[in-house]
């Protein structure tokens, strides 16, 4: 059984809370398109400081075919809060609705959200900090695509600042996943996390390890991380994915992204086989309406 | 009377009441004395000495310092123990010393260093105090942003 009562941080799941999570979405899977009324005259308030499109149009979606409604704050609206702190946002909200998704640009808003709250909080993201219902639809493309037990897999890109990285690193390793990190010199995973992997190996060129794995989870270096702009260049061309770098992989590799990507995957990469990142992003939803039934009690 | 045994090893002036933290990490009695807020203006007498020899201490060193008439409280203890964790606190009654306690390590502290991640809510203007778990006694977590504080640990004291 699921005892927590919000969802801050992947770290505050165990091995167990993961799994039940995603056995609930898997059976959300026939409901995903179709809907299932077991949240209906509950509201979710979606509390977005800061824009992301794709997390609330999926909180959105979820909550609405569970039979429940929601009500949005959007990031201009929000402003007229401004003065306002969000601890006394939260203790208002929490009297209109059933749970509340959070996003907000300062890293620590959900968790500090979650000491005052009487309703769930859902992370939705907090500034560069935690996303968890993101590692959790990874996880779940993982398993339903590939396979969570004694997995090979490599995550690419900025590896130091991307915290969708650390967040994926930390939970797959409660699966004892076999993890490399191959990242550019100076956007490596930082010591303290990878200091926590059971088994993992640090590589600067995706060559090294890319026939080897089962997956690899693509994530996009930023232009801001680098003061000379010739050599963000240079690096963003020898980590983008092409057919090339694709020859003679496993059979079965499948590749994944969090979206929106720039340039790090070649179009052409789409119409290959591997490509999963489209099927990845359609599966935040039955991960979140699972979500929502599990802390909202709708059981199915 | 000063008893032989302590008159021996003191080399500051012995006190009648007071605190003795002793076996301080050498380099942190300056950082102690932050803790416990003594500064140009306090009244208390207070002695300090710094890089005396140890075998007990890493670098075969230690601090020590020595507060007359104040005995210390709880939270002050909780910071001691993070920057010293290998500190000593005796409690002197008319010479002697009436009480010894090895500070412990708390596993969370809360308003006692300030979070290194200025995006973090602990640094906004919310209702909210900082909050670290106490991974070991060089490295905090914060309980927040998860940012961790892993050397320096004096510089992020409030
Ligand atoms: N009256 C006093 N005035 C000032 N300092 C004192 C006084 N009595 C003891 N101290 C100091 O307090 C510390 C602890 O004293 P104690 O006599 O317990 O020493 P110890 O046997 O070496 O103890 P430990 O095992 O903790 O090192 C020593 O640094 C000692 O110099
Ligand atoms: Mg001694
Ligand atoms: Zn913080």
């Amino acid at each position: 059984m699921f005892k927590k009562k919000h969802v801050v941080s992947m770290r505050d799941l165990t091995r167990d809370d993961v799994e039940f999570i995603l056995d609930y979405a898997e059976r959300m899977m026939p409901y995903a398109k179709a809907g299932v009324r077991v949240l209906e005259n509950r509201i979710l308030a979606l509390l977005f400081f800061e824009p992301s499109t794709r997390t609330q149009l999926s909180f959105d979606s979820a909550m609405k075919r569970l039979g429940g409604s929601t009500l949005s704050l959007t990031s201009e609206e929000s402003s007229v809060l401004k003065g306002e702190t969000l601890a006394d946002t939260i203790k208002v909200v929490e009297g209109y609705a059933d749970a509340i998704v959070l996003r907000h640009p300062k890293e620590g808003a959900a968790r500090m959200a979650s000491e005052i709250s009487r309703i769930p909080i859902i992370n939705g993201g907090d500034g560069a900090g935690h996303h968890p219902t993101q590692t959790l639809l990874d996880l779940y493309t993982i398993k339903k695509e590939s396979h969570l037990d004694n997995l090979d897999i490599a995550l690419l890109g900025d590896l130091k600042y991307g915290r969708t990285a650390h967040s994926l690193a930390y939970a797959l390793n409660m699966f004892n996943a076999n993890i490399a990190l191959v990242a550019p010199e100076g956007l490596q995973m930082p010591k303290h996390i990878v200091d926590t992997l059971n088994s993992v190996r640090l590589v600067e060129d995706v060559d090294e390890v890319i026939r080897d794995v089962d997956v690899l989870y693509v994530t996009r270096i930023q232009k801001e991380r680098f003061p000379d702009p010739t050599e963000y260049l240079r690096v963003a061309k020898s980590y983008r994915l092409t057919l090339r770098v694709l020859e003679r992989v496993r059979e079965n590799l499948i590749i994944m992204h969090p979206l929106p990507r720039v340039d790090e995957i070649a179009p052409e990469v789409d119409q290959t086989k591997h490509a999963r990142y489209f099927k990845q992003a359609f599966y935040g939803i039955p991960v979140r309406m699972a979500l929502l039934a599990i802390l909202m009690n709708g059981s199915i | 009377m000063i008893p032989k045994k302590v008159k021996e090893e003191l080399r500051v002036r012995s006190i009648r009441n007071g605190s003795v933290i002793d076996h301080i990490t050498a380099g942190n009695a300056l950082n102690v004395l932050k803790i416990l807020d003594i500064t140009g203006t306090t009244k208390a007498i207070v002695s300090v000495a710094m890089n005396v020899p140890s075998k007990r201490l890493p670098f075969g060193r230690k601090d020590i310092v020595k507060i007359e008439d104040r005995e210390l409280i709880p939270a002050e203890v909780d910071k001691i123990a993070l920057i010293a964790p290998q500190a000593t606190i005796n409690i002197i009654r008319d010479y002697e010393v009436v009480q010894k306690n090895s500070v412990v390590l708390p596993n969370v502290i809360t308003h006692v260093v300030r979070c290194p991640n200025l995006n973090c809510i602990s640094n906004s203007t919310e209702p909210v105090y900082s909050k670290f778990s106490v991974l070991n006694s060089f490295m905090l977590r914060c309980n927040y942003c998860e940012t961790i504080i892993d050397s320096d640990i004096a510089a992020y004291l409030i």
